[in-house]
């Protein structure tokens, strides 16, 4: 018990030591391997290295799970955990990073920043991330948040001669820092119900004095505070549209899909375990907080014309349908958070893969007309695009419909009749917006003539995440086992 | 010892004094440096209310998660003003409502 750093202790750490490693190996890499610019691009092998080590790792966890039939390890005295839902969300992240790679070294080289402190960065995020979706302790969750979240206001900011990326990572630093002070007040009230920052701990404090008792009550609304931040819900999304449109694409992307990813699995963590008693409290919040953000995203991203800054308010209505699985918080709603999520990542990485491949010399190709006559263009990506637009939107047989149905599912189970025709209503605005894309791809006329970005990377990544697209929704059926395995509990 | 202690009800409500003043600040101030130092504040106020329930339970738990979170402020500041700096150098100014160029 007293042993300092034991095998059990090893063993749940790995994923995140080898990250560690690899992140830092990145950037010794950089001037001792790779002197001359035109070879940095070879960083990339490196994080596909790291990655496969990381994944390795994660697999190993995964069998020693299902080989002795436990449902977790924990390590730490406590403060870390593999379960199924670490190992899920570790997958996710390390898919993210992976496919973010591929396509990043042709986008920074066009933009002329391309520093292999970039992958660096990106490793020390998903460390982060590890932490997040491993953590149960509040020192271990802070600590990953803020390792991610660090990591991130600086890629935001990457491109330094550029204005708006400047003031992209100054908005999300003074609001991200923000609602960190939020989150980890919430925390102090948290420690001072019972002494500890285990977890655990603190859920038996928080179900013995009840949801009403007003330190459980402030604590639990400055930790949902925070907590909704990061996940970009309305009313506390503003700083995502100007991150999102600011920072480099290929940042955006990751920033959607692995923060996103990232900060729900710590969401999940901290409502389903230690708040879980509080659920009288916070389930009437999270409904107002779930209906705005549907609201307040596809109603704001009817006029967007630039395109990253419309898929940001995509993606705060999209938190919004997430959130509503934790409201319905039966198996069925858990599991569909989790099949979302897992779709999420395929469907907006791809969405945002064609913004970074509108990237040209000296063509910003941010903008919806940038898109215009894209068929006669290029049309592999404007069929790619209107997978993506349709999986955004839910349609069948697109994987979104897949995310979006088990949602529904769980809300009509538990009895939310309203709240489940309110969330089919915006699935008929999110279309109209979607389809504003798709009418200006296919019907447009073509405004420029440059080809899209191409390159090894941007192929493999937009297969991958079109054919996963389509894939989960026409045979779902070994992707809803895997979201069924990792979050039985 | 039969010295009276000051209450720990003292030390929260000055926490949660210093944690509103703080987010004030954050709301209200127009100098990107003064709104970062509200953002301080505010984690100073976590850090006087986890001592406070530290010394309550009569353990070290809340005085380490102090030095988490002094560690944290210290890697922000450190990016923070890395990045106020860009913004600076390529705007010459300091005022929020100056740093505003995408709007729909």
């Amino acid at each position: 018990m007293s042993e300092f750093y034991t095998s059990t202790d090893h063993f749940v750490l790995v994923p995140a030591l080898l990250l560690a490693l690899f992140g830092c190996f990145v950037l010794l890499a950089d001037f001792l391997v790779f002197p001359r610019p035109k070879h940095r691009r070879y960083v990339v092998i490196l994080v596909a290295l790291g990655e496969a080590f990381t994944g390795a790792a994660l697999w190993r966890q995964h069998s020693f799970l299902s080989a002795h039939d436990l449902a977790s390890v924990s390590a730490f005295h406590g403060s870390l955990v593999v379960d199924g839902m670490s190992i899920f969300f570790n997958w996710i992240f390390i898919a993210a990073v992976l496919l973010v790679a591929l396509v990043s070294y042709r986008y920074l080289e066009t933009e002329q920043e391309h520093r292999a402190e970039y992958y660096g960065l990106m490793m020390l995020a998903q460390c982060g991330m590890f932490f997040l979706a491993a953590g149960t302790d509040l020192v271990t969750l802070f600590v990953g948040l803020e390792l991610m979240a660090v990591s991130f206001y600086v890629m935001v900011g990457f491109l330094r001669r550029d204005k708006r990326s400047n003031e992209a990572a100054m908005k999300y630093l003074l609001l991200g820092a923000f609602s960190s002070g939020f989150l980890v007040y919430g925390f102090s009230l948290l420690y001072g119900l019972c002494g500890s920052t285990r977890l655990d701990r603190i859920g038996e404090a928080v179900t013995e004095r009840g949801p009403f008792d007003p330190i459980v009550f402030l604590a639990l609304t400055t930790t949902a505070v925070g907590l909704l931040f990061k996940v970009s819900a309305a009313p506390f999304h503003m700083w995502a549209p100007d991150a999102y449109e600011g920072a480099p694409t290929t940042v955006t992307a990751f920033l959607a899909v692995g923060s996103k990813a990232a900060s729900f699995a710590f969401l999940m963590r901290m409502f389903l375990y230690p708040l879980a008693g509080a659920r009288p409290a916070w389930e009437p919040i999270l409904i107002g907080v779930a209906i705005l953000s549907m609201t307040v995203g596809n109603l704001a991203a009817i006029t967007q014309n630039n395109l990253k800054r419309l898929l940001a308010y995509s993606s705060v209505s999209h938190a919004g349908y997430i959130l509503l699985g934790l409201v319905a918080g039966n198996e069925t709603g858990i599991k569909g958070m989790a099949v979302y999520i897992l779709v999420y990542l395929f469907m907006t990485l791809g969405a945002f893969l064609v913004v970074v491949a509108l990237r040209r010399k000296d063509l910003a190709g941010e903008d919806v007309d940038d898109l215009a006559g894209l068929i006669h263009k290029s049309p592999v990506e404007a069929v790619l695009m209107l997978i993506f637009m349709l999986s955004l939107a839910g349609i069948p047989p697109t994987a979104g419909f897949i995310g979006k149905y088990f949602i529904f599912l769980s809300l009509i189970e538990t009895g939310h009749y309203v709240l489940a025709v309110v969330a089919t209503l915006y699935v008929a605005v999110a279309i109209y917006y979607y389809f504003r894309i798709v009418k200006s791809m296919f019907v447009g006329e073509m405004t420029d003539t440059v080809p899209l970005m191409g390159g090894f990377g941007m192929r493999i990544a937009l297969g991958v995440t079109g054919v996963l697209t389509l894939l989960i929704g026409v045979y779902p059926e070994p992707f809803l086992q895997f979201a069924q395995t990792s979050l039985g509990r | 010892m039969t010295m009276t202690s000051v209450p720990l009800s003292w030390y929260l409500i000055l926490s949660a004094v210093l944690f509103t003043l703080g987010v004030a600040g954050f709301l209200f101030r127009r100098n990107i440096i003064t709104v970062f130092m509200s953002i301080e504040l505010m984690l100073n106020a976590v850090n006087l209310s986890f001592v406070a329930f530290s010394y309550q339970w009569r353990q070290v738990d809340g005085h380490v998660y102090t030095f988490f979170v002094m560690v944290v402020a210290a890697a922000e500041a450190a990016v923070g003003l890395a990045i106020i700096l860009t913004v600076f150098k390529n705007r010459a100014t300091l005022q929020i409502d100056d740093v505003d160029s995408m709007k729909n």
